[in-house]
């Protein structure tokens, strides 16, 4: 109660703050310096604590934004799509199972330019039940032309939210913030809350590119034939394009004003003279930095290249960062059955002349320790897809 | 019925020329419809008739805003709207979710049940032809009993679904059902519909040329006999109220209205078949007559 006090003290005086608190609260918090105006969501473990804070923030009137409380995960996206196109900056949160649900919104979000933003909080998929850490939901949404940004702490998840809406309303594509499972999503981390001017600075009112205007009637998304549809299609694969530079231009924008830079589309850690480098997503990136430095230790030259960007997918960057390496491990907590690691088949594709090894680790929620990681270093060998069926190797 | 055709606003909302089928109902429902709500409508459509008869991009035929989304969402794509209307302070514009009966009764009655539940601030109208006619006659929940499609060749074998009272069971402010062959009827609900803060929900009969097999100069006189057969009934629920009306004192038999329409070619020579439907005909009109008499109270 102390702290909700003096939280709410520093708030009024417009200082920043640090608190202890979850990456699902992150989020929450985020939206609420975001001045987000409409909210449209349905519960689902581990994202349930995201959208209670909100709606308590909203009825308390410490948000001035109106929560539809949608049946469904499907009907939340398309409650979105309606309110983002009325002009307003609009959210929703969800995870696993109702992300799939969605799916089929999100090619409508994506096609109408429409910023939502979305997190989402990564979780393996039914059957069985199971509601631990996996990023095979979102990576599932591959193809949806939603930028996807996955994060490696609570403070960069609430950061990322608020580049987030800077991406999707320059580009006019939404974005989906995601966060692990309960690793981050209930995990108590600090979080430096900024003074709201500073993120009024940072992120002013959406100008929304188009609207449903009564003085200005159209109809959006009737019956086109095939020549205008390719223009459509190729615009948001210009947007995407486009987002590269947006993202990495918020990420310097952000840590002008904010004074912390998580990486633009993705964050390197000892990268600079490595013989290997490991790609991977989210926290198993926080993880690998131990088991670099140990590595390091032992006389293996190796670092971290975190993809923090997924969608656009930061090629380049990439190729940059592995031009100097012979060996490549890709760490892949997701898996495309009858293929590999989804981030593998990516990351293989673009690169030549490597050793390139994958691991498919962490599904369902399975621990992976820097020891582990380290593990997956030594055993690197060139392997297809590898799968770490367990905690200790 | 005080409103007279001469008084109805001079400006159309759906423009002339658009690309309706000839004979299609849906140019006086919508016509109707949108004289009645006015300029300050925006409207969600999902994939329906009323895909096409917009024409086709970058034209359209419809003079307000309008938002086209996928099948199952147009009642949850109209909250998102109201709530972000609400937000800059827009209220006086009406949003009005606009769908067929496959919309409504099948895939989009979840969103529809969500957004009644809540209460949501919008007019639902729901232009019932009973099929999904837009994908080539197709069976859906509005089909009557004993009628042909492309998925039911010997006739369908279950009875349509009670879309009004599911509705009404919401516990809505106002719940109307109306007919194309009574445009003036159509556009006095809607204006009330208007004036209510809540959930409306309306449905029009819009009797289908093509996938009802009758000639498509008859529309108007088959969506008369179901009336006068009281195959469709005309009332509203105001309040849980219900009142009915349109009360046809010597109704017609079923038949006369069954026998217009090649879809129910597989019963019209069939007599048990056609004492089932009058049977059932007659058990919805005294429901709803029983219904009426109950709820004066309330």
């Amino acid at each position: 109660m102390m702290v909700r006090e003096e939280i709410e003290k520093k708030e009024a005086k417009e200082e920043s703050i640090t608190v202890i608190d979850t990456g699902d609260h992150a989020v929450s918090l985020a939206t609420k310096f975001a001045r987000v105006q409409v909210v449209a969501a349905y519960p689902i473990t581990p994202q349930t604590q995201i959208v209670e804070e909100i709606a308590k923030f909203v009825e308390y009137g410490k948000m001035n934004a109106k929560y539809v409380r949608v049946e469904s995960e499907h009907s939340a996206m398309a409650a979105c799509i309606g309110a983002s196109a009325v002009g307003t900056r609009v959210f929703t949160a969800t995870s696993s199972q109702g992300l799939l649900l969605m799916h089929e919104m999100l090619f409508a979000a994506s096609a109408y330019r429409l910023p939502i933003v979305m997190a989402n909080v990564n979780r393996a998929l039914f059957p069985p039940w199971i509601i631990l850490a996996e990023h095979t939901d979102s990576l599932a949404q591959r193809d949806t032309g939603w930028i996807q940004y996955y994060c490696s702490s609570n403070q960069e998840v609430f950061d990322t939210v608020l580049q987030a809406y800077k991406v999707a309303e320059s580009v006019n594509l939404p974005v989906m913030v995601n966060l692990e499972g309960f690793i981050m999503s209930h995990t108590h981390m600090p979080i430096t809350l900024p003074a709201q001017k500073q993120v009024d600075e940072f992120l002013p009112p959406r100008e929304p590119l188009w609207k449903l205007d009564v003085n200005k009637p159209q109809s959006f998304g009737n019956l086109a034939f095939s020549n205008y549809y390719v223009k459509m299609r190729r615009s948001i694969e210009d947007g995407m394009v486009k987002a590269k530079s947006e993202i990495e231009k918020a990420n310097d924008e952000f840590e002008k004003i904010f004074g912390r830079d998580h990486g633009g589309l993705i964050d390197c850690y000892r990268c600079e003279d490595a013989e290997t480098i490991i790609f991977c997503l989210g926290t198993l990136g926080t993880e690998a930095k131990a088991s670099i430095d140990n590595l390091r230790k032992k006389g293996v030259k190796c670092g971290v290249a975190r993809v923090r960007v997924f969608r656009p997918f930061p090629e380049e960057k990439i190729k940059e960062v592995a031009a100097s390496a012979e060996n490549v491990v890709i760490l892949d907590r997701d898996n495309s059955f009858g293929k590999g690691g989804v981030l593998n088949t990516e990351v293989r594709s673009i690169l030549e002349g490597k050793r390139i090894s994958n691991f498919i680790i962490g599904l369902g929620g399975t621990d992976v320790p820097y020891t582990t990681i380290e593990k997956c270093v030594e055993m690197a060998n060139g392997q297809k897809d590898e799968w770490i069926m367990k905690v200790k190797l | 019925m005080t409103i007279k055709i001469k008084e109805l606003p001079v400006e159309d909302y759906l423009l002339k020329g658009n690309a309706a089928c000839p004979g299609c109902p849906l140019n006086i429902a919508m016509k109707t419809v949108l004289k009645a709500l006015g300029k300050n409508t925006i409207m969600a459509v999902p994939a329906c008739c009323t895909s096409i008869i917009q024409s086709t991009y970058p034209n359209t035929a419809v003079n307000v805003p309008l938002l086209n989304i996928p099948f199952e969402t147009t009642a949850a794509t109209a909250s998102g709207i109201v709530a972000g209307l609400e937000m800059i302070g827009e209220e006086e514009t009406t949003v009005l979710g606009w769908a067929g009966d496959g919309g409504t009764y099948d895939i989009g009655i979840q969103a529809l049940s969500g957004a009644a539940e809540r209460n949501t601030n919008f007019l639902y109208v729901c232009y019932n032809n009973q099929m999904y006619s837009n994908t080539g006659i197709q069976r859906s929940g509005a089909t009557p009993k004993g009628a042909w499609t492309t998925t039911t060749w010997t006739g369908k074998t279950e009875e349509k679904k009670n879309m009004p009272g599911i509705m009404v069971a919401h516990n809505i402010p106002y719940v109307a059902t109306a007919s194309i062959s009574r445009p003036l009827d159509i556009y006095e609900k809607v204006v009330k519909a208007k004036s209510i803060k809540g959930t409306k929900y309306i449905e029009i009969l819009a009797p289908c040329p093509s996938g009802w097999r009758f000639n498509l100069s008859q529309t108007v006189e088959v969506a008369k006999l179901a009336i006068q057969t009281r195959a469709w009934n005309l009332y509203e629920v105001e309040n849980g109220r219900y009142k009915i009306n349109v009360t046809v004192r010597n109704p017609k038999p079923i038949v006369e209205y069954l026998k217009v329409q090649q879809r129910f070619k597989n019963v019209i020579n069939d007599e048990n078949k056609i004492k089932e439907i009058q049977m059932e005909t007659d058990k919805i009109w005294e429901k709803l007559v029983k219904l009426t008499e109950k709820t004066q109270a309330l």
